[in-house]
């Protein structure tokens, strides 16, 4: 039922740290279920209580029996009707408590995970940077999973659990003393079977991650690399490294199975042998029955009867001791798995306590008109842009200015070093270097995925920081290598560079963009569905979307990140017409692998270790001789 | 069990795995029915404990066998039959342990097995074989459904078991004691399966709906994550939240519907034995106050100790039945592995590759078996021994494709193409690997030094040996400026080195096989020009080898001896470089794509 839920995940096997706060955290999610969950809880407490009396009614049934021909059976079927009337409290509480715990997990579910997604959106670029896709899902499936689990069963079942203990140790101090301390005894017997095998179990389930951590690294390695092994005839060798990790991982995990599965017929047994022990010493302490001899006689017990036992209580008795024995079985097996649910938790909460991305920003971006020569902020769709800051109006140009820029991804390596240069409205800028020289690294700057620690970054004069994040990103639009398409028609890809664009601006752009022509052969057209990431469109067909989609954005700054290099040199060749008319009137940061690509920019910048060692225009860097010159003859290596 | 009933090949190919296991699989089973057979004694002797002990009846349970013990009065007639609870209650927990090692023996190895057989599985699939799954599932079958084949093993040889006998027992334990109160909880059975089996199908379809929900919710997600960059810089995070929460509210409102059924049967199976308990405790109360009793109070608490048993083991039963309806899905998975044909099998073959020729004669292949969708059609071509041969052409025309088919990647839809005179399906699968080598595109290093990943290519390759080859792979520079050279670890995947040095360690590793062929599918793309010309002028003095080079940069394979022009599966045209630009159009082209402005510097 619960998809993943009994998944040796790699994430799983660790528990809570703080596993208190934690759950105190998670019950703050139930503030919006609050009545349905005190009725939850009420019914709990009602379910456990009615159970309860159940078994104390042997009690008084007994007793009626007890007298046997001279019995009162209508005093008898008194009772069984009052205990009916209990029974069915008692199954009218449970379906209750287990329909509304439900409602109110999932709600807290829902909640939590839509807390947890809108943080995501909100975290800046370098989180996902620093992530794999599979650990980020992880949350999503693993770690969720983990939390429905326990809100919708542990908890639930703990409550139950706990509520019913104390009913029956209540229950079972007011039946008999003396069998109430065998009970006692069994409790503690229990604890220290319990913290025993459970620690050990608990040390060998971490071992046993590790190891399928292990195992299951290897496999993916093997596969992923399969078309190696194949062609090395490596299969062989790779069997044997299977077969020593294999193994192993079968011996760590029968030791850890093992005491995960003894736990069972451990508890079972040991209640047993504690209603054995009841079971005679009750005989034992039996009250005298008329008409024969007390066991007791001559004891201490004769002259303090009140402590002797009944036949009704002892029956009774004996039930809420298997009941005890089962619910502190429930909880310590529960316990663990909540420790472990908690730990998923934690995880959650980590994310969604991690500092979302910091905007300072105040200048926005405004529609403008001009009247008079002058401009006005306007609700209609002139499009014209202006930046708003307090009340002063700067009109949208797409100037770009990097003045003695400084920046490391992690405050030790430096990436960029003085990077200054200047892009006039309109000119197309384009950076050359090998990977790792920091060319992504500056348009990264310039959209602010990531802040500069040192220089200043202005846009039509205004420092970047300055510009709220949103404002100053649609103002930009980007092209990457890898498109990222989304599911759903082409029209809603296009589409998706401005939601208020018309079905007839999308298809202009996209034909700026030299893609309508393919797009009206799909067999849908416009409304054919795209499979996840646009599967079933050609390398080249994803580009083209990507630029129409840039396109219907119409940003003045255009930043064009690899965009055709995974396309072969003759597909870029079509690609070029609606590249340039795209780049038309607009500011255009261009990074490019292939030097075809670059030729025609009014600037080329040639990056190397994070400095910006030649630049000029193609003619003028032939001229240099330099780095660029290398490039361009091939006596130099890009990698 | 469910599962060996249905067509398929059901567990055909798991029997297998319990060997080495077979003793631990039977003990398991053994050992639960006698911790069960112990277990259920014991309300048996409280009874008599009750009915003998507290109220000196004159009847009690197991009379016959308890009278014979050596008491002499009735304290001594209590202890010893607590004692015998006692023991019981110990024996049980003995057997209840060692069935807890053995089970954990039996389904760990069996699940051992059973991963090295998918693992020995997979590993011999040939490439079309993989494609049809994709790596991902492969991984998941190994890994996640193994994991739920062990559990269900174990399920059955521990729960499956234990569950029946406990009901069977425990019936006849009640039988024993009184057989028409025994019929209360007989009459309870059906009705406590109908409600649940009513659940169960109901429930399944509301709950694949909620996966399905639970699985677009996750596919937005992950398309999410993925396109992160792409959102940020659109600035679309509030409308992706917005269509997030809408999902997230959907799964929500799915997630209770199918759910909430199942809220029912905890009260459903509790009412209807707490019912059992309350008619028998009227019946059976009205057959002890009377004279001639027939029917005594310890009797009768047992019956309802019994009848609780019989009803929790048959909760469990369906439970467990449910469970593994589920684990089905996991087990068809495994299935589809094994049953997998492994479409390219290794012949007994003593034929060794003599020389480099290759020769393709009228090839068509296609990826999917389908002789209408062809990804390579009529391929003809000649290659001579110690030949260098440039392979250009766009993204999927089929460059890739052709080569692949030399090492028997993939075999030919029809057409034939020979090595050294002879068909390559006649020659020994190793042998034809061994001398064809190849650099993939996708390349990969594994984990572990690089020396380790050269000896890939040679096992017994000395240390001079991989330095040679490293050498001629303009790899041994940067690898001796490495801290530790030769010795140093490369990471999972070989994350250690960048894109242009692992293809040229990638480029080393395939040298060190020593082949008659040696094919490069765009391996030198992240080289620079000038090592990649270095590589080049390496690669050309050793004349007897065969080298085919597929290539994006024109540049790379302009000198070769023959260049074939790939588009759409076919070969459009083959001839040298002066040839090919004097009649190809598609070589001119990319030619001026690339070279113009180069030619101009």
């Amino acid at each position: 039922m619960p998809p993943g839920s009994s998944l040796n995940s790699k994430m799983g096997g660790k528990r809570a740290e703080k596993p208190l706060q934690t759950l105190l955290r998670l019950f703050r999610y139930y503030k919006n279920c609050t009545g349905l969950l005190i009725i939850a809880v009420l019914s709990i407490i009602l379910y456990s209580a009615a159970t309860t009396a159940t078994y104390y009614m042997m009690d008084p049934l007994v007793a009626v029996l007890e007298d046997g021909v001279n019995a009162d059976m209508a005093k008898y079927i008194a009772l069984l009707i009052a205990m009916a009337a209990l029974y069915a409290i008692a199954a009218i509480t449970n379906y209750l408590l287990n329909r509304l715990m439900l409602s109110c997990s999932a709600r807290v579910l829902c909640a939590v995970r839509k807390e947890m997604f809108d943080k995501m959106q909100s975290l800046p670029i370098a989180f996902f940077d620093g992530h794999t896709h599979g650990e980020l899902m992880s949350y999503y499936t693993n770690d969720t999973d983990a939390i429905r689990e326990l809100l919708h069963h542990s908890i639930t079942q703990m409550l139950i659990s706990v509520t019913s203990l104390i009913a029956y140790i209540g229950m079972m101090f007011y039946l008999s003393i003396p069998l109430f301390l065998i009970v006692i005894v069994m409790g503690l017997v229990i604890f220290y079977v319990v913290r025993a095998v459970g620690g050990r179990s608990r040390k060998n389930f971490v071992k046993q991650q590790r190891v399928v951590a292990t195992v299951n690294g290897y496999i993916e390695e093997m596969m992923e690399g399969q078309k190696v092994v194949k062609v090395f005839n490596h299969e062989d060798a790779a069997k044997r490294g299977f077969k020593q990790h294999n193994d192993e991982l079968c011996r760590i995990a029968t030791n850890a199975n093992t005491y995960a599965n003894i736990m069972g017929p451990l508890m079972n047994n040991i209640s047993h042998i504690f209603y054995a022990i009841t079971c005679t010493v009750g005989v034992l302490l039996a009250a005298p029955v008329p008409g024969q001899d007390f066991l007791l006689a001559g004891t201490w017990f004769e002259t303090h009867q009140e402590f002797l036992v009944q036949g009704g209580v002892l029956v009774a008795f004996l039930q809420l001791i298997r009941q005890f024995a089962n619910r502190i079985s429930q909880i310590s097996q529960q316990f663990n798995s909540i420790l472990l649910a908690l730990a998923g938790a934690e995880r959650i909460f980590a994310l969604i306590d991690m500092p979302a991305e910091v905007d300072e920003g105040t200048v926005t971006l405004v529609r403008v008109e001009e009247r008079d020569g002058k401009l006005f902020e306007t609700d209609r769709r002139t499009g014209r842009w202006a930046w708003k800051r307090g009340n002063e109006l700067i009109p949208l140009r797409g100037e770009v200015d990097f003045k003695d820029v400084d920046f490391s991804y992690d405050g030790k390596k430096q990436v960029l070093t003085d990077v200054t240069l200047y892009a006039h409205p309109g000119q197309k800028i384009a950076f050359v270097g090998s990977t790792g020289a920091g060319k992504t690294t500056i348009t990264n700057l310039i959209n602010r995925f990531y802040d500069i620690a040192d220089g200043t970054i202005t846009y039509d004069g205004i420092p970047v920081r300055e510009i709220k994040k949103r404002a100053l990103r649609s103002s930009l639009g980007m092209v990457l290598q890898d498109t990222h398409l989304f599911s759903g028609t082409v029209m809603e890809n296009i589409r998706y560079g401005r939601l208020d664009a018309t079905d007839e601006e999308c298809i202009e752009a996209a034909k700026i963009a030299n893609a309508d022509f393919f797009i009206t052969h799909l067999p849908d057209g416009y409304q054919t569905e795209l499979v996840a990431d646009g599967a079933n469109l050609s390398q080249g067909q994803r580009q083209l979307l990507a630029i129409a989609r840039a396109a219907v954005s119409d940003p003045p700054v255009l930043i064009l990140d690899e965009a055709t290099s995974s396309i072969d040199t003759r597909t870029e060749k079509h690609i070029e017409k609606g590249m340039d008319a795209l780049m038309k009137g607009r500011t255009v940061f261009v990074i490019a692998h292939r030097l075809s690509t670059v030729r025609n920019s009014d600037c080329i910048m040639v990056l190397e270790n994070g400095r910006i060692i030649e630049r000029g225009s193609h003619e003028e860097l032939l001229k240099e001789r330099g780095k660029y010159y290398e490039l361009c003859t091939g006596t130099s290596e890009l990698s | 069990m469910e599962k060996t009933k249905k067509k398929g090949p059901g567990v055909k190919y798991l029997k297998p795995c319990i060997k080495g296991y077979v003793l631990p699989s039977v003990m398991t089973p053994v050992l639960i029915i006698f911790e069960v057979a112990l277990e259920v004694i014991i309300p048996l002797l409280m009874a008599a404990l009750v009915d003998g002990g507290l109220y000196r009846e004159e009847t009690y349970q197991l009379k016959g066998i308890l009278s014979r013990l050596p008491y002499t009065n009735n304290l001594q007639f209590i202890l010893w039959v607590g004692g015998l609870m006692a023991i019981a209650s110990m024996l049980s927990l003995l057997c209840g342990a060692f069935a807890a090692r053995t089970s954990a023996v039996a389904s760990m190895g069996f699940a051992k097995n059973l991963r090295m057989k998918i693992f020995d599985k997979i590993l011999n699939f040939s490439f079309r074989n993989t494609d049809k799954f994709r790596t991902s599932s492969l991984v998941m079958r190994a890994t996640t459904d193994v994991n739920n084949m062990q559990n269900t093993y174990q399920q059955i040889i521990r729960i499956m078991v234990r569950a029946p006998i406990m009901m069977v027992l425990a019936a006849i334990m009640a039988f024993r004691i009184d057989v028409s109160l025994s019929f209360i909880f007989v009459a309870a059975i059906p009705l406590i399966l109908v409600p649940i089996l009513l659940l169960v199908l109901i429930g399944h379809k509301r709950f694949r709906r909620m996966l399905k929900k639970y699985d677009a919710m996750n596919a937005a997600v992950q398309e999410n994550l993925i396109g992160a960059r792409v959102v940020k810089s659109f600035v679309r995070e509030p409308y992706k939240t917005e269509k997030f929460n809408r999902s997230a509210d959907d799964l929500m409102k799915t997630q209770i519907y199918a759910q909430k059924l199942f809220s029912l049967s905890n009260p459903i199976q509790l009412g209807i034995m707490w019912g059992a308990t309350i008619v028998m405790l009227l019946l059976g109360g009205r057959r002890i106050a009377v004279p001639d009793a027939t029917l005594r109070i310890g009797e009768l608490t047992a019956m309802i100790q019994y009848s609780t048993q019989v009803i929790t083991s048959l909760t469990m039963v369906s439970m467990i039945a449910i469970m593994l309806s589920m684990s089905r899905a996991s087990l068809d998975r495994i299935n589809e592995v094994f049953e997998e044909k492994i479409d390219i099998d290794s012949p007994e073959s003593d034929l060794t590759v003599e020389t480099g020729e290759i020769e393709f004669d009228h090839v068509n292949f296609s990826y999917s078996d389908n002789p209408d969708v062809l990804n390579l059609k009529d391929v003809n071509l000649h290659i001579l021994p110690g030949q260098t041969v440039g392979v250009i052409g766009g993204t999927g025309e089929g460059k890739s494709t052709l080569v692949q088919m030399i090492p028997r990647l993939y075999d030919v839809l029809s057409g034939s193409i020979r090595v050294s005179g002879h068909d390559v399906r006649e020659y020994g699968l190793k042998e034809l690997r061994d001398s064809v080598s190849m650099v993939l595109q996708k390349n990969m290093l594994f984990s572990g030094s690089i020396r380790n990943n050269m000896r890939w290519g040679n096992p017994n390759a000395s240390d001079e040996q991989i330095e040679a080859a490293c050498r001629l792979a303009c790899a041994d520079e940067f690898v001796r400026a490495f801290p530790d050279g030769y010795d140093t670890d490369l990471g999972q995947g070989g994350c250690n080195v960048s894109g242009g040095q692992k293809q040229r360690l990638c480029i080393a590793r395939a040298l060190l096989k020593q082949p008659k062929i040696l094919i490069l599918d765009d391996s030198t793309s992240a080289v620079d020009t000038a090592t990649e010309a270095k590589i080049r002028e390496g690669l050309s003095k050793l004349k007897n080898m065969t080298k085919i080079v597929i290539a994006q940069r024109i540049t790379s394979i302009m000198n070769a001896d023959q260049i074939v022009v790939m588009e759409r599966g076919t070969i459009s045209d083959v001839g040298t470089h002066a040839e090919l630009m004097q009649r190809s159009t598609i070589y001119r082209e990319v030619y001026e794509s690339q070279v113009r402005e180069e030619a101009n510097a």
